[in-house]
């Protein structure tokens, strides 16, 4: 909302500088977005008197004056037309910056002759278009003072509203808070009824009370519709209206000015009853603005026989809007249903400032007034006369009161101020006070819709004492040493993410969604997780796996030229619309080369088990016991279906990892390799609560541990994990590891078989092993993984 | 004797090898060494012969051995200072290829604001992406005609019963409200976590994340939401007098509502947290409307609280002076490596939130 400081002033008595009026506009709630003060950037110019004007030697349009500039005498070459012996101007002197070039004025030689300094017309001080001449000031004004002290310049502020703040829509509202939060006095506003001359022809009928339940009509009759007075249009111009005629200027004006929407038809276009009703199907009507608005029965018109004329606290309609050439008005103050005028305005995408207002709360109180005040101001710019007022329905009921425990006030606004105080300022906003047994009997005024109960009082008496006196309190600490508050599941979201990261991943966030035609790549593309309202097609679909989205990651950073890289992120998947549909998981992939070409060593391009390996760290940091887990070939169909696995404690996944499917990257144009890994983080077993933080105590035996190597000719689908697990159950107390150190085919090993190599580690734990029991448990060893996987001890 | 005493001890000398010092040994104190010969001959002496050349014997084996040792030691030392000659590499060559990855800064801006609530006893809480109409707008004391509700700002999905759709959390405020139904005061949580509108421009993408936070018990108030936030901001900014100003503001769940500007300046076109001419806005807050408490179960007259909520993204790009919203959920390696933090750096407040 936009007003100028004089226009303000109409309003609020004040003695209070204009930096003052700001800074508590943005205290009440009323933020100042913007001021336009034109005198900020004139500071530095003076009035100069022009002493003699003589034509230049060498230029026919120019001047060389000589300037009186209060402490001394200057020459001035000038261009104007108008610049002559006797004129107080607008002086620059060098130093000075121009507003509408932005640049400091330097002294000069124009056509050879000396310039000190520089007299300013309109446009080059940013105060208006003109630009035929300097600025001829009045003949009385002293010389060599500041310009700002002798032009009326109006500074334009900005303010926005919150949307429970109706009330300050007008300038009045404004002016209202700031006399309630002592920043001056409210000026009376003459309500005084216009007698009537005449009775109006025009008569109304509310046929839709609960769309327009109150309307006050007059009619004027003898309006001249000319320009409006320059002070009209200058304030209209400076909150950015375009002046168009008096009796539309006015309306606007009252608009802005008392938060008052009003309409102005021409009487003699309306044909017959002025009829708020709901609008029939199919009726249409052809608007102020240009358009043509197709009507519904949701939407309240303002009728005559003719049709609709108007779109209730919407806009007018053009046919029976005014002209120059309009004689007899008749003007209306109404009121209208704030809903029903929100979804008509929406529906049909018409803004206007009487629906902005309507649709927020206008003042039921105020639609007589309004009225009255419209209808002297028309007849003091136009003429004419008016009728009697025509006024169909009533006010509804808006009265309300409710009582205020001052108490209250302190207990959640955590000031401590006296009653009278409170009644002060409530007072000040328009709010009658009675005493009551329980505190204070409070009926706010009818422009506060948005006060309602006790808690929006202690509100307006907290904002109106002022946010910045209350003084601040720290929280006060529930124990000494702050406990820690983090479940599980965050602690070892933030364990996995900075052990990801410790292992070269880097840690992304991508966007919950997914184009639905990819999502189906990763077991998506169900209608209840589509978007009805996406904001653009590739973004239409809650996606069913991080995956997707890392791989088009992938696949635009390989775009410039880095195509090694590894990514994840921590966030969620959604396989249904139900909370528990929604799944935590840690995502990653990695692409390209694992390891870079370097001289120590040969390059690698990454495979499975660097997925794996990843995913085996970030469980193992969440505390999942790793070495029980059972890896499984069972992957979904976006993993390569011989090259990924998932990770197991019992017949629930925790993990999948492996390489990408080479269909699932074409489709996403992105060249591989690529592998990855999925870990839900709900799944992972809870671990369990100790009683003590106390670590069991180290077994370390005292005789040496003795590692023994096996090579076995195993056929070529039996698997490590297979001969592994065969290998430890063999001697369960002597054996405390088996791991896979070689792995051979080719030469030297039949077609379909394989050599896995084991070292099996020993621990005896009461006495140093003897060579026959060494054997006994080698022979064990090799009995328990020929009879689990067929395998043969390789000679 | 005597000869074969210092020839051998010539030859230990000539030794340039230990291979060939062995061979000298053997060939003195090998088991058909010279020396060793003529111990031999001892067994045929007389007593008082044999005593006067075993000692005579004895005399030269001592010094052959310790001459051997000595040859011994000096040709080891040699040959490490050989070895360590040879073994000369280039110090400048690079490590093996070995690489960190990076921390998101919305990852890290979250671990620094729950580090500061956690110190002031507020847990984490966390709930669904996707939300029903109570949980994001009815319990929040929206009004049923409430703007937010319509098509504009809000994802909806298809409707799965008559003129009933779900939608994506406009806010993280539907937790909130989980909480206090799940959650009897007094309650401390914060919550951070995704957020969705339908709006995409330079300063607004359809996704960003927010960290809200709640507080109700029987005696919280205005001045300890102030003292909360203004205790918050100059903690997570690391700027001990920030300016912090409280403005009016209206919000459907607070009243009174505010929003919270810090002081800045941007002098030299750099902007900078702290003392000087403007300001920033960088949260909302309020005492929690007792409408909201009451559609949750809490007695507002019996309890109270505050609420608060603000843009992590926001956040993050004003500490850290990251230009550009969008860039945050790109994935660009280049953005990440540079904007993103090490997994070492987890903030404390006892070592400092930022390096």
């Amino acid at each position: 909302m936009k007003f100028t400081l004089s226009w303000l002033k109409d309003h609020l008595d004040t003695t209070a500088t204009l930096a003052e009026i700001l800074e508590r506009l943005t205290m009440l709630g009323l933020e100042v977005e913007g001021v336009e003060d034109p005198a900020s950037a004139l500071s530095s110019f003076i009035v100069g008197h022009v002493v003699e004007a003589n034509q230049h030697p060498n230029a026919d349009r120019l001047r060389v004056c000589k300037v009186d500039t209060g402490k001394g005498t200057i020459q001035v070459v000038c261009g104007a037309p108008n610049a002559r012996a006797g004129l107080k101007v607008a002086l620059a002197l060098p130093g000075t910056v121009i507003p509408a070039s932005g640049e400091a004025l330097k002294k000069g030689a124009i056509r050879g002759q000396e310039s000190q300094g520089m007299m300013c017309s309109n446009r080059e001080l940013k105060l208006g278009e003109d630009h035929d001449g300097i600025i001829e000031l009045d003949a009385a004004t002293p010389i060599g003072v500041p310009l700002t002290e002798v032009l009326s310049l109006d500074p334009v502020i900005d303010i926005a509203i919150t949307p429970n703040r109706a009330d300050c829509l007008g300038v009045r509202g404004v002016a209202r808070d700031l006399a309630a939060a002592g920043l001056g006095t409210l000026k009376p506003l003459d309500t005084v009824h216009v007698a009537g001359k005449f009775k109006s022809a025009i008569d109304v009928r509310i046929d839709a009370p609960h769309a327009c339940p109150f309307f006050v009509g007059r009619s004027i009759r003898g309006v001249k519709n000319g320009d409006s007075p320059k002070w009209l249009k200058d304030r209209l111009t400076a909150i950015g209206l375009r002046p168009i005629s008096a009796l539309v200027d006015i309306t606007n004006y009252i608009t802005f000015d008392l938060a008052r929407p009003l309409h102005v038809f021409d009487a003699g276009l309306v044909k017959g009853p002025i009829t708020p009703r709901l609008a029939k199907a199919g009726e249409k009507l052809a608007a102020l603005n240009g358009k043509t608005y197709e009507l519904d029965e949701t939407m309240t018109v303002i009728a005559d026989m003719n049709g609709p004329e108007a779109l209730g606290g919407v806009i007018g309609g053009l046919p029976s809007g005014c002209t120059e050439s309009t004689t007899d008005v008749f003007v209306e103050s109404a009121l209208f249903d704030p809903i029903r005028t929100a979804n008509t305005g929406r529906k049909l995408q018409a803004d206007s400032d009487a629906r902005y207002r309507f649709e927020r709360h206008v003042d039921p109180e105020f639609a007589q007034v309004g009225m009255e005040i419209a209808t002297r101001m028309i007849l003091d710019l136009c003429g004419g006369e008016a009728s009697d007022l025509v006024i169909a329905g009533s006010v509804p009921d808006w009265k309300k009161s409710f009582v205020l425990r001052p108490e209250r006030v302190a207990q959640h606004g955590g000031i401590h101020i006296d009653k009278a105080y409170i009644e002060r300022i409530l007072m000040g906003l328009g709010c009658t006070v009675a005493e009551h047994g329980e505190g204070i009997l409070v009926s706010p005024p009818s422009w506060r819709a948005d006060i309602g109960a006790e808690h929006d009082l202690v509100e307006e008496v907290i904002r109106i004492y002022g946010y910045d006196h209350v003084k601040a309190v720290s929280v006060p600490k529930r124990t000494a040493i702050t406990a820690p508050v983090l479940t599980q599941l965050q602690k070892r979201r933030s364990l996995i993410r900075r052990t990801l990261a410790g292992r070269g991943l880097n840690e992304t966030v991508s966007w919950s969604f997914m184009p639905k035609e990819l999502s189906g790549l990763f077991g998506g593309g169900a209608d209840a997780l589509t978007l009805a309202n996406p904001i653009s097609s590739d973004l239409d679909q809650m996606r069913p796996s991080i995956l997707g989205n890392l791989i088009q990651a992938v696949g635009r950073n390989a775009d410039r030229g880095l195509g090694d890289l590894g990514l994840f992120e921590l966030g969620p998947q959604y396989a249904g619309v139900k909370p528990e549909e929604q799944s935590s998981m840690a995502t990653g992939l990695r692409a390209g080369l694992m390891v870079d070409r370097n001289w120590a060593g040969p390059s690698r391009p990454v495979d499975a088990y660097d997925a794996k390996a990843d995913a085996l760290a970030a469980l193992s940091i969440a505390q999942v016991p790793t070495d029980n887990l059972q890896i499984e070939a069972d992957a979904p169909g976006w993993y390569h279906p011989g090259r990924s696995g998932s990770l197991k404690l019992g017949p629930k996944a925790l993990a999948w990892f492996g390489e990408i499917h080479p269909r699932v990257l074409k489709a996403l144009d992105v060249k591989g390799p690529v592998v990855g890994f999925e870990i839900f983080l709900d799944a992972l077993p809870p671990v369990k609560a100790r009683p003590s933080k106390t670590k069991p105590a180290l077994k370390a035996s005292p005789f040496q541990a003795l590692v023994r190597d096996f090579a076995f000719l195993v056929d070529k689908t039996v698997t490590a994990q297979a001969v592994l697990r065969a290998a430890k159950s063999a001697d369960k107390a002597l054996i405390v590891k088996a791991e896979l150190f070689d792995l051979y085919e080719g030469k030297g090993v039949e077609e379909g078989k394989k050599s896995l190599a084991i070292a099996v580690t020993l621990q005896p734990t009461e006495r140093t092993l003897t060579d026959p029991e060494i054997e006994a448990v080698a022979a064990k060893l090799v009995e328990a993984v020929s009879k689990a996987t067929g395998a043969s001890l390789r000679g | 004797m005597e000869q074969l005493k210092s020839l051998t001890l010539d030859e230990i000398a000539a030794a340039s090898t230990l291979e060939a010092l062995e061979a000298v040994r053997v060939k003195a104190l090998g088991k058909k060494g010279a020396l060793t010969e003529e111990m031999k001959k001892l067994g045929a002496m007389g007593a008082d012969e044999r005593k006067a050349f075993g000692a005579c014997i004895n005399e030269v084996k001592a010094a052959l051995e310790s001459a051997l040792a000595e040859r011994k030691s000096w040709l080891e030392n040699a040959a490490i200072d050989a070895r360590l000659t040879a073994e000369k590499i280039d110090i400048t060559l690079p490590c093996r290829p070995e690489i960190e990855g990076r921390i998101h800064p919305i990852s890290q801006t979250i671990d620094e604001v729950t580090a500061i609530f956690a110190e002031m006893g507020f847990a984490v809480a966390e709930g669904p992406d996707i939300e029903d109409d109570f949980h994001n707008f009815t319990a929040l004391n929206f009004p049923p005609d409430h703007p937010a509700r319509q098509m504009h700002d809000t994802f909806f999905f298809g409707e799965h019963a008559p003129n009933e759709r779900l939608l994506l959390r406009t806010h993280t405020s539907p937790v909130q409200v989980r909480t206090m139904l799940n959650q009897k005061p007094p309650i401390r949580v914060i919550i951070p976590g995704r957020t969705f509108r339908c709006d995409s421009d330079m300063t607004h993408t359809p996704m960003f994340h927010q960290v809200e936070g709640l507080l109700i018990d029987e005696s919280t108030h205005f001045g300890h939401l102030k003292g909360c936030l203004i205790d918050f901001v100059r903690a997570f900014f690391e700027v001990d007098d920030v300016p912090v100003r409280f403005r009016p503001s209206f919000f459907p769940f607070t009243e009174p509502s505010a929003e919270v500007d810090i002081g800045c300046s941007r002098e030299g076109g750099e902007l900078r947290i702290g003392r000087g001419a403007g300001w920033l806005e960088i949260l909302g807050c309020g005492m929690v409307h007792p409408n909201v408490l009451r559609n949750c179960g809490i007695d507002p007259d019996q309890y109270q609280g505050f609420a608060f909520g603000m843009g992590v993204e926001r956040l993050a790009m004003l500490k850290y002076g990251i230009p550009d919203l969008r860039t945050f959920f790109d994935g660009d390696l280049r953005w990440l490596r540079h904007y993103g933090f090490s997994p070492q750096d987890v903030p404390t407040l006892a070592g400092g939130l930022a390096r």
